[in-house]
């Protein structure tokens, strides 16, 4: 085996995460200033690097929009696919491959619009993949249309007398279509997102990770939420863990970023279903020869 | 055990958004024509808080004795 | 030879596909294709295959390319509506070059149509159905046996170049039984993907050595970390904008079936050293012309058939040349005129170019080609 230290560039400008986990000849990224993004593909970077998770066993899917653009930056084997349909790639890979660990990055629109479909049904199936959504309220790479998660009044350009539809809560929506495992992170909250998106990668079955991203360019500044930096304090000050949203009256939830793992079961993932059935023939038939 | 370790900025990288200086715990960064760098006559602790929040991966905090990282420290000054 | 079984069409497409080494199949049930999903879903957990039922025919397509990117043969069949929301998917595996198998059992349409009559009326949309320009192979099987055959060897055309291979079925072959021998495994070649040996981080996942006709292919999870998007890109994987990458890649793409046109082509022909007047036809509706031509040649008249398997890319010269020795060339099809606006691209004023067609649900009948032939 050759070390991939070799094709990557010799003079470090980067820690050694970033130089470990990805590709730095694609670096620095398109995303605008003070995008939320960044930090999340960090935290996915941080989750592996403290699994210890082989980079070559490790497989990053991705949609359409900003947040797909990761796949490019991350150095394992990636794979940009169509718009909305990460989840339907991803589900045949795993299938063909269960020793694979594959984690699907999308967006809210990507993932909630038009790949909602494949999002619940992958929850109720229980494949044992994780999914990262990187939701920043917007359709940022086509320039701040409103998203299924933009809240209802909020501008877009699409939205230009605010919003009219109720927003999903994805991660709820993940567990209300049988995910076994649903959390939601923050851009802000970088420890306990890492956490979060180890416990969702370790967990066997169907995981989903809605991170809170911040789209500064779009969604701050048509909304007047401020910087980058503005959009993170809210988030600082706003955040419930959800150990104690548990505990509280939902009324008092509203407006609120309720962060950590909201919903966890278990129950048998589908392609290690699949392989007991495959087993399970086989051995009838030698039974029968 | 004194500690090798460095904040090491890559001014390439930097886009300027601020966020590192904002919750710079010991107020310790700046933004200056867009892009980040020490404030003078203030202490930086080597906690790492902008690193974890750096969207651009262009702070970070690294081994002091590595010949190339002293060389950036150098570079984005 | 194997033993002589009753087979339907839709059966011969799996038992073809599973002979060539099809280890997965992703589906959404669909008349007149729901045979193959039924049977993939018996007969692949049989030979440590795997079958699932997606929620819909565009997850169908996209995690059958997942599978195939992970290293694995993989189906996934549809008709007409499914096969209009499969295109999407399609141009991004011709664009990624995925190998990868899509049967179209066509119904009549547009839109619900007429879920259980027989068309030909996708024959246009396999050609153009997904956005911007790209090459495309389709084959046309008109028997049970032949379903067999082209489904082994459209397998093996989307693994030798890398691209998705239709199987342009239509219902009178999906659903007929005629009696059919399974030959044995060792009687089919199998063709398989070129394949990265080793991983080499300095490998560029999308460039050829010289003499390739592809450049091999690395399954995921196999050592060789790299790129796949639908984004026009380098030999890198990775997208590029630039003007001379993007000409180079299409060019690349088109040439690599153009090229090899020769072993790619499949065209039946019969009784047509003799004849002045040839059907053309494909698929089902070459049952009707057979005994249509039989019918004909008993009253004198002296008719061929020029029958294409392999529809795309269409057989150009070859037509040509036949019809440099014709006076005419009539084209049956169960559609309100397709493959005879590229018959007459072709042909032009070589001879004179006849059409019969069937767009109301019904079969074309050997009488009404026979009552064509003797208008002349």
């Amino acid at each position: 085996m050759v070390n991939t230290a070799d094709v990557k560039p010799k003079t470090r400008q980067m820690s050694n995460l970033i130089y470990k986990y990805m590709r730095p000849e694609h670096l620095p990224h398109i995303w605008c200033p003070g995008c939320g993004n960044g930090i999340i593909m960090r935290d996915v970077a941080q989750a592996i690097e403290n699994l210890g998770l082989s980079r070559n066993n490790t497989i990053i899917v991705s949609g359409i929009g900003c947040s797909s653009r990761a796949a490019g930056y991350l150095d394992f084997n990636t794979i940009h696919t169509t718009h909305g349909r990460a989840i339907a790639f991803a589900t045949g890979i795993k299938l063909a491959n269960p020793t694979l660990e594959v984690i699907v990055i999308a967006g809210d629109g990507d993932i909630s619009a038009i790949g909602g479909n494949h999002l619940i049904h992958a929850a109720r199936r229980n494949i044992g993949i994780t999914v990262i959504v990187m939701n920043n309220n917007i359709y940022g790479m086509t320039g701040g249309q409103y998203s299924p998660t933009t809240p209802k009044g909020a501008l877009g350009t699409t939205a230009p007398y605010g919003n009219l539809d109720r927003p999903f809560d994805i991660a709820g929506l993940a567990y209300g279509a049988g995910a076994s495992f649903a959390a939601r992170g923050s851009a802000f909250h970088v420890q306990q997102t890492i956490n979060i998106i180890q416990e969702g990668i370790r967990h066997k079955g169907f995981s989903l990770i809605d991170v809170a991203s911040v789209c500064p360019t779009y969604y701050g500044r048509k909304n007047k939420k401020g910087s980058a930096v503005d959009m993170l304090k809210w988030q600082r000050d706003n955040m419930i863990p959800a150990e104690k949203a548990a505990t509280m009256d939902p009324v008092d939830l509203r407006g609120k970023l309720v962060v950590g793992i909201l919903h966890q079961t278990q129950y048998k993932e589908f392609t290690y279903a699949y392989e007991q059935l495959i087993k399970r023939l086989y051995e009838e038939r030698e039974a029968n020869e | 055990m004194k500690d090798t370790r460095t904040l090491i900025i890559n001014s390439a990288w930097c886009k300027g958004c601020g966020i590192c200086a904002a919750f710079c715990p010991k107020e310790a960064l700046e933004v200056v024509d867009d892009k980040v760098r020490r404030k003078e006559g203030t202490d930086c602790v080597l906690c790492g808080m902008c690193e974890l929040r750096c969207p651009d991966y262009a702070i970070y905090i690294d081994e002091k004795d590595d010949e190339e990282a002293k060389n950036q420290w150098v570079m984005s000054y | 030879m194997g033993d002589v079984v009753l087979m339907q069409g839709n059966e011969a497409c799996v038992e073809g596909a599973l002979a060539a080494g099809m280890r997965l199949y992703a589906g959404y049930p669909i008349t007149p294709s729901t045979e193959i999903a039924e049977l993939c879903a018996l007969r692949l957990p049989q030979e440590g295959g795997k079958f699932i039922q997606m929620e819909d025919e565009i997850a169908s397509i996209a995690c059958a390319i997942g599978a195939s990117v992970a290293g694995v043969k993989a189906m996934t069949a549809t008709s007409g509506p499914g096969f209009s929301l499969k295109q999407e998917n399609l141009g991004y595996a011709v664009l990624a070059e995925i190998p990868l198998v899509v049967v179209d059992v066509q119904r009549m349409g547009p839109s619900t149509g007429m879920p259980t009559s027989p068309s030909q009326g996708d024959m246009m949309m396999a050609r153009w159905g997904t956005h911007g320009d790209h090459p495309v192979i389709a084959l046309c099987p008109s028997s049970v046996k032949e379903a067999f055959d082209l489904t082994v060897r459209a397998f093996n055309l989307s693994e030798k170049f890398r691209t998705p291979v239709l199987l342009m079925m239509d219902e009178i072959i999906g659903h007929l039984r005629e009696g059919m021998s399974v030959p044995d495994p060792e009687e089919i070649a199998i063709i398989d993907r070129p394949t990265v040996k080793y991983p080499d981080p300095k490998r560029l996942p999308y460039h050829m050595k010289k003499g390739q006709l592809v450049p091999e292919m690395a399954p995921f999870g196999m050592g060789q970390r790299y790129n796949i998007t639908g984004l026009i890109h380098d030999e890198s994987g990775f997208p590029t904008n630039s003007v001379e990458e993007s000409e180079k890649m299409i060019n690349r793409l088109m040439h690599k079936i153009s090229d090899n046109y020769n072993y790619i082509k499949d065209i039946v022909t019969t009784n047509l050293d003799d004849a002045d007047t040839a059907i053309f036809c494909y698929g089902g509706t070459a049952r009707a012309v057979q005994s249509a031509v039989e019918m004909a040649r008993e009253k004198g008249y002296k008719v061929g058939i020029f029958r294409p398997r392999t529809v795309w890319p269409f057989p150009e010269n070859e037509l040509l040349k036949a019809a440099s020795k014709l006076k005419r060339i009539i084209v049956a099809e169960h559609n309100y005129g397709q493959m005879v606006l590229e018959v007459e691209r072709v042909v032009k004023d070589n001879c004179k170019i006849d059409f019969v067609g069937k767009w109301n649900g019904s079969v074309i009948t050997p009488a009404e080609i026979l009552a064509k032939i003797e208008e002349a």
